[in-house]
């Protein structure tokens, strides 16, 4: 996405975008200095800060415009993280970002819109926008900061806590399912499905650049420790802590929706990458079609006289 | 259904011609009678040829199968309620008889299928029976598979006939409305009005004539409030709205996801209500206006994220269809109970506002003015709507569309500096920018329902938690100040003051009328803008000795409905006090006036 050049203005719906006098070629690119905003309240050694550095780093590589940059989140530790970014963001209710940021990138093609929240906030709370919002396939980039616990309201049982797990709402472990996020968003219909965690930046890294670079729903589900509440939950996926960090098979086929099941279906810490990817249209695309149509049979209409045309006929 | 009750065509000509200035005729029979499209056609004539016209109808609340009516009110001079009593009844089968022959004025005209209804004795020497055979006759006309299919266009032409009705123009829209369809269907439909139009009704009654209906300027459009308030919203600018169905507001989610792509917008079926209303607010925030909508039920999911739309001063419109509640209610019946939701609906303190359409023209410029006031003041509006104006048909003079249609794209264009919430704002007003607006000092803003300081960034001081809550309310205080103060009709001092709000006006305003002519001192005053309330109100009620707040909701646990609470609550006035019902029906004329009367006669007693 070397879009660097200001849209030209369109009609209805899709944003009409004044030329700016600066094309982005003749402008500093951005650092991370401009970017950063609030120093992020997390606690010290949290897996959000990693996810946060490397979201500057992604912008930075790919000399985004300053103003494009648009974070959206809903409400938990991890959704405090537009705070901390110094560019347009919404910090929305809990467990609804995914529609609120469907109606940023319905009605704004020129914006690529980057959603962070936390397990409670995705499987939970927002369980169901995470489905619809899959199976609509909007375009815009999902991550999903997985910490097995609920880390704001402090040590609650999360969808995504595993058996047994020990939290003030289940004080003798947890004895619900938990969620399997890979599966959940595959079988939702989700176009690029990936996983990653907050103790390998090279790859979190790549696999954020490639959810941006996919014209669709986008989601990386990103292991993100909460050193506060679920401390040491991902060592065994960490090679410093004596774990293993296993990439997805080379011979994997990403498009190969039963495939990517079955590697979802391997015990934790399982596997790192892009699981599934398919180039469905969007929701946007299909839209678009929908009303080049509409609009290729009013054309050199002014709006007002394509209302008159509907009146005519109330007469 | 005897061969015997066919009525004889003895003579080809009607005794005789009576000039009429109005009739409301009620059409009884069931959902797929197509009913409905008896009154849509009606309508539509009676606004081609300048006629005041307005309709009421109730729909079943099953699909296929239920009872369904339609009365149509039509006249020659101001149309102002659907019409107390009806002049003429047609009923399709024994149940639409029965049920409805009471809404009748006594003497007035019974017409009714002799093929299904049998006619009660008692009754005939109340009212006028006519037997014309509909079924067979519409079988005979159509013939082959069609059935009883065409009855409503045989009633129609019955009707036609009856009423002197402009013939070259009805047929004209059988036409249009059918064009586009398979050809037998139009001639299907116009075999059956042509024949009910030519069924000979004897010589056993008069027929009618409406005097000359006095010229208005423009041309007059026909629809229902739900198709005013969406093509209005669309003149507005809207381009963007994400909503989940329910009766009675899914006409405008439809009609918008239709209508929408030709300007280059879209609308969203979302997963729920809440989704919806977050996808509006996305899209609001990401620089254009936009809508959601809903009723009863979906209103009440949609609070927690209208509160973000308060704290985090984000334009939006929502549209509350209002229908009987609680809880699922009487999903196609109509009440005037969410104004308190509309108002209060949600946690915290989220002063937001709230605007009430008072008739089919007023949803279409009311959703204009909401896109305007949200735009302005970075607010939330509600629209409270209902079921009565949402179904029911008004013809009113056209807009002027070039005047009324706006353009509100999103202005991109780069800013020095910029504060979402500035302490300092003129009246607490401040603008919003778009995501995608360059800042030159490079402090961008975040949207936010946290409590923020000027930049959007969460702060726990009571300090600033105290002015940022004043400044939210500050700026709709400012609105209020500036709302035009409403009009009294009639005089502007006496006994009764009846304040409605909504659908009522209609009914209230003839209700008045009635009232003077009988010698009564009553006058109204009819509130469009709910909240905040416009100035000057307490002035109106100094001039009368009662206030009734005429509503369609209950009077609650202290004796008051829903509008009279926040009157009493905001001028303290004892005089002000309730006059309401919660039966699921528009208010008849005669209703409120009885209710007005009793209510003085008990005098303050029941304060
Ligand atoms: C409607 C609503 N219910 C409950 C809450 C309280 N709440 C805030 S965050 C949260 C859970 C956070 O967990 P998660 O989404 O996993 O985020 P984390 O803090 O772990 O990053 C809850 C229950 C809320 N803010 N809103
Ligand atoms: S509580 Fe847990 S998730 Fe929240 S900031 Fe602290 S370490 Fe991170
Ligand atoms: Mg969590």
């Amino acid at each position: 996405m070397s879009e660097t050049i200001v849209q030209a203005p369109a009609r209805g719906n899709i944003t009409a975008v004044p030329a700016i006098e600066l094309p982005g070629a003749e402008r500093k690119p951005i650092t991370k200095k401009d970017i950063s905003a609030d120093h992020p309240t997390w606690c010290p050694g949290c897996g959000d800060f990693s996810v946060l550095a490397l979201y500057f780093k992604l912008m930075e590589k790919r000399k985004m415009l300053h103003e494009k940059i648009t974070t959206i989140a809903g409400i938990g530790c991890s959704s405090r993280f537009p705070y901390f970014v110094q560019a347009h963001g919404a910090h929305y209710i809990h467990g609804r970002s995914l529609p609120f940021s469907s109606g940023v990138s319905l009605t704004r093609p020129d914006l690529h819109v980057f959603v962070f929240g936390g397990d409670g906030d995705a499987f939970s709370i927002g369980g169901n926008h995470v489905n619809h919002t899959a199976r609509k396939n909007i375009k815009m980039t999902y991550v999903i900061m997985d910490n097995w616990v609920y880390g704001l309201t402090k040590k609650q049982t999360s969808p995504t806590s595993p058996l047994g797990f020990k939290s003030k709402t289940d004080t003798w472990g947890a004895m619900d399912q938990p969620i399997n996020p890979m599966k959940q968003l595959i079988s939702a219909g989700a176009t690029f499905v990936a996983r990653a965690t907050h103790t390998n930046p090279n790859h979190l890294l790549q696999m954020m650049e490639a959810a941006m670079d996919h014209d669709g729903f986008s989601v990386i589900e990103c292991l993100s420790e909460c050193v506060e509440f679920y401390e040491g939950a991902f060592d065994s996926s960490n090679p410093r802590k004596g774990g293993k960090f296993e990439l997805v098979p080379a011979t994997h086929d990403v498009t190969d929706e039963n495939a990517a099941y079955a590697l979802a279906a391997a015990p934790f810490p399982g596997h790192f990458g892009i699981f599934y990817k398919n180039n469905r249209p969007t929701k946007n695309a299909n839209e678009a079609k929908i009303n080049a149509a509409a609009m290729a049979k009013v054309a050199g209409k002014k709006d007002w006289e394509i209302l008159q045309a509907t009146f005519n006929r109330l007469k | 259904m005897s061969e015997s009750t066919v009525t004889p065509p003895v003579s080809a000509s009607p005794a005789k011609v009576s000039k009429v200035t109005e009739a409301v005729i009620r059409f009884a029979g069931n959902s797929q009678d197509g009913i409905q499209a008896i009154g849509g056609f009606l309508a539509r004539l009676a606004g081609r040829s300048e006629q005041e016209v307005m309709t009421f109808m109730t729909i079943p609340s099953t699909i296929s199968g239920g009872p369904s009516i339609f009365q149509v009110r039509i006249g020659s001079g101001e149309v102002l309620s659907a019409g107390d009593e009806a002049d003429m009844l047609v009923a399709f089968y024994q149940h639409s008889y029965e049920d409805h022959i009471h809404s009748v004025r006594k003497g007035g005209i019974v017409l009714y299928d002799s093929d299904h209804v049998q006619v009660k004795p008692e009754w005939e020497s109340e009212y006028r029976h006519v037997a014309v055979p509909i079924s067979s006759r519409t079988i005979e006309a159509i013939g082959g598979t069609a059935k009883d299919k065409g009855k409503n266009l045989f009633t129609l032409g019955l009707v036609a006939k009856m009423f002197d009705l402009n013939l070259p123009k009805l047929e004209r829209l059988i036409t249009e409305r059918f064009t586009g369809k398979d050809e037998s269907v139009v001639k299907n439909a116009m075999m059956a009005f042509n024949a009910g139009y030519g069924f000979s009704l004897g010589n056993l009654f008069e027929t009618f004539q409406f005097v000359e209906s006095q010229k208005r300027d423009g041309h007059q459009v026909v629809m229902n409030g739900n198709e005013a308030m969406a093509y209005g919203l669309i003149a507005a600018g809207i381009r963007f709205g994400a909503a989940y169905p329910i009766t009675p507001w899914s006409d405008i989610m439809e009609l918008l996801r239709r209508e929408l792509p030709k300007y280059g917008g879209t609308f969203v079926q979302c997963e729920d209500e809440i989704a919806s209303i977050s996808m509006a607010i996305g899209a609001s925030w990401a620089g254009r206006v936009a809508v959601t909508g809903s009723s009863g039920p979906g209103i009440s999911l949609k609070t927690e994220a209208l509160g973000w739309a308060v704290m985090a001063e984000v334009p939006l419109v929502v549209c509350d269809i209002q229908r009987g509640g609680p809880s699922t209610g009487m999903p196609t019946s109509v009440e005037q109970s969410d104004l308190n939701i509309a108002v209060y609906g949600g946690h915290g303190d989220s002063p937001r506002v709230v605007l009430a359409p008072t008739s089919v023209e007023d949803c279409f410029y009311t959703a204009i003015e909401a896109v305007n006031i949200a735009r302005k003041y970075s607010t939330p509006v509600v629209i409270i709507s209902d079921q009565a104006i949402a179904t029911r048909i008004e013809a009113f003079t056209e807009p002027n569309m070039e005047k009324v249609c706006q353009d509100i794209s999103p202005d991109l264009t780069p800013v020095a500096d910029y504060k979402p919430y500035p302490l300092n704002a003129p009246d607490g007003i401040s603008p919003r920018i778009a995501p995608g607006t360059r800042i030159m000092s490079g402090k961008y803003p975040i949207a936010t329902g946290l409590e923020h300081d000027e930049m959007g960034h969460p702060t726990g001081s009571p300090k600033l938690h105290t002015q940022m809550t004043a400044r939210r309310r500050k700026k709709l205080q400012k609105l209020g100040s500036e709302l035009p103060v409403p009009k009294i009709y009639g005089p502007p001092e006496g006994n009764i003051l009846l304040v409605g709000w909504g659908s009522t006006e209609g009914p209230i305003r003839e209700a008045v009328d009635r009232a003077r002519a009988a010698g009564d001192s009553v006058s109204s005053v009819h509130i469009r803008h709910i909240s905040p309330l416009p100035p000057g109100l307490e002035n109106i009620f100094a001039g009368f000795n009662n206030v009734f707040v005429v509503e369609m909701n209950d009077e609650g646990l202290y004796g008051y409905g829903q509008l009279c609470g926040l009157l009493r609550a905001r001028y303290c006035d004892p005089k002000i006090r309730g006059l309401t019902k919660t039966d699921g029906l528009t208010f008849r004329v005669r209703e409120i006036l009885d209710r007005a009367k009793a209510n003085v006669a008990e005098g303050l007693r029941k304060m």
